[in-house]
């Protein structure tokens, strides 16, 4: 269980962490999901008790992360896979992070077995890939066997097979009752991994809610029609209440001939706030002929994105030069 | 592949756990340094230097006695000149003694290591410790085959000394006490400065540089900073023979502790304060 009140975190002019509140339960994996220098890795410092808030509190199973008699029994973190000191074997270095913490040697093993290095345990950090690098990192993570799990970015790197493997990894500890907090800033990899959201952009809480509340509210309908009658199918439809926009935007609707601009073509038009079938029986209704009737439905990616839009920190603006 | 192993970890089998102890921070820290080559390569850098260099002194120094003149002879110290080699030998240990914290901020390890030990004081403590353990054997070791080596070189072309002469073996064990000092004060540096450039740089001006200006300043301005500067009111603890306008041994080593104490309070109160 992770608490944060009223969290703040202020680096001179910038806001990084913006009150934020939010508690984080056991036993589901909970995805922070944000774009880029949003506050997630922020967040994650206040509470492993990295950088100290300007204002608000945040707690561990009721405590400050200072304040833990035994931190790496209670909690495992990790937040940059490269942050190893390169002239150390990996074993030499889950070894001297077993012994601050009491942690027996056999156990040095055990997460060595686990995320699979045992080839390379030997090995000098310097000389490992970013994909071996992550597996280290959630190998000390795991050293203490803890109740709580926090991970910024752990798939970076890491290949296909590696994905998955890490994705299972954190189904399983929050299957067995743990808190798992796992930040990205890919919804895809999130939908595939995560019970719960916890969305931030511009240090600020956007979201706080289950997968597939999210999924549900925010992914966004609309109904592609083309007819040759479209100006007046949009005349009906906006009198019973729809938003109506001429073209489409979908990626879905028919791919615009050569030469032509599918945003221009007069006969196509973009219904949202009406389904499908209530499109159909209004079309009916006043003799209009239709070509195309096609249900649109946003991936997570774009409701994700449509949501964060006005707090992407680094957007680029299309033109190359 | 490896989805089964964890399972048996899961919470309801968790062994009770105790909490960390400094005992446990300390034998983090001791393996972390046993784990890095640059460990080994300081160290041997410090034992050869300071045997090796002081060898060397001591041979063209017992060699150039027969030609010193009267004032040379009567200040001629024995002692003092086969441990000239420590001063070089004490570069090393203050370069790994800036290291051993610094190296972890330029890697980044710092926040591994503060989330394994977030109390910074008990971190801190215990890297002091384990360094200053290990440079005391090193420097003890290092003294005493130096004096030995220089004294056999001496003997037979100057006065040499004995361990059993007055002050010589407070001045033997003193040069290993004052390379502890010197590796704790590196170690409160690095910690202060956080880049293993500066934190070196800053060690080497209070080392030689500093000093070495002092020799350049008119009398009545050198006179106070040979007495007081912290390492030079320490270094009357490893000669015999003391000239004027210096301390007393004891009290010229209780200076380079103050000065290292005000160092570690400010090293440990900014680590404390600072986001890691």
């Amino acid at each position: 269980m992770i608490e944060a009140h009223g969290l703040v975190k202020r680096y001179g002019a910038t806001m990084a962490v913006n009150d934020l509140s939010f508690s984080i339960r056991p036993g589901m994996v909970t995805g922070f999901l944000g774009p880029n220098g949003a506050g997630k890795t922020t967040t994650m410092r206040l509470i492993l008790g990295l950088d100290a808030p300007t204002q608000g509190s945040v707690t561990v199973g009721g405590r400050s992360y200072r304040d833990l008699p035994a931190p790496m029994r209670e909690v495992g973190a990790l937040l940059d896979a490269k942050a190893v000191q390169g002239g150390r074997r990996a074993r030499d270095h889950l070894l001297c992070l077993a012994h601050s913490n009491g942690i027996p040697r056999s156990r040095v093993d055990e997460v060595i077995r686990i995320v699979g290095l045992e080839g390379v345990a030997r090995r000098r950090a310097k000389g490992f890939s970013l994909g071996m690098s992550q597996r280290l990192g959630i190998a000390s993570a795991l050293l203490g066997d803890p109740a709580v799990l926090i991970f910024d970015e752990p798939v970076n790197g890491l290949d296909p097979d590696g994905i998955h493997w890490a994705r299972t990894l954190m189904r399983t500890l929050a299957a067995e009752g743990r808190t798992v907090l796992v930040s990205s800033h890919l919804m895809s990899e999130m939908a595939l991994t995560a019970d719960h959201l916890l969305v931030i952009g511009k240090g600020r809480l956007i979201a706080d809610t289950s997968m597939d509340e999210f999924v549900r509210s925010s992914s966004q309908h609309s109904v592609h029609v083309r007819s040759p009658q479209a100006a007046e199918l949009a005349a009906r439809c906006r009198e019973a209440g729809a938003t109506v926009q001429a073209g489409s935007t979908s990626p879905l609707a028919a791919a615009p001939v050569v030469g032509t601009d599918a945003g221009t073509d007069p006969d196509v038009i973009e219904i949202t706030e009406m389904d499908s079938a209530e499109v159909g029986k209004l079309a009916a209704a006043h003799g209009i002929t239709l070509f195309e009737l096609i249900p649109v439905r946003a991936s997570l990616e774009e409701a994700f994105m449509e949501l964060t839009r006005d707090s992407v920190e680094y957007q680029a603006t299309g033109a190359t030069r | 592949m490896t989805d089964a192993t964890i399972a048996h970890t899961g919470l309801d089998h968790r062994a009770p756990f105790r909490a960390a102890t400094f005992g446990d921070a300390l034998r983090s820290e001791w393996a972390k340094l046993r784990s890095l080559r640059s460990t080994f390569w300081a160290l041997a850098v410090t034992v050869v230097l300071g045997v090796g260099l002081g060898a060397v002194i001591s041979a063209a120094a017992a060699h150039g006695y027969a030609r010193s003149s009267a004032s040379g002879k009567l200040s001629w110290d024995p002692t003092s000149v086969s441990l000239d080699g420590m001063a070089i030998a004490s570069l090393a240990i203050a370069v790994l003694g800036v290291l051993c914290i610094s190296s972890e901020y330029s890697s980044g390890m710092i926040r591994t290591s503060l989330i394994a030990v977030p109390k910074r004081g008990r971190l801190l403590a215990a890297k002091s410790l384990v360094f200053a353990a290990v440079t005391f054997v090193a420097g003890e070791v290092t003294s005493f085959a130096a004096f030995f080596v220089g004294q056999a070189l001496i003997s037979g072309h100057a006065p040499h000394a004995a361990l059993g002469d007055p002050g010589v073996a407070r001045a033997v064990v003193g040069t290993g006490l004052l390379l502890t000092a010197l590796a704790v004060l590196s170690v409160a540096t690095g910690t202060l400065l956080r880049h293993p450039a500066a934190g070196i740089a800053a060690m080497i001006a209070v080392l030689f540089v500093l000093p070495g200006i002092a020799q350049a300043l008119p009398a009545s301005w050198q006179n106070p900073v040979t007495e007081f500067w912290p390492t030079l009111a320490g270094g009357q603890l490893t000669t015999v023979h003391h000239s004027a306008h210096t301390l007393q041994p004891w009290p010229g080593f209780g200076v380079m502790c103050l000065f290292v104490a005000i160092v570690y309070a400010f090293a440990w109160t900014l680590l404390d304060r600072r986001d890691a």
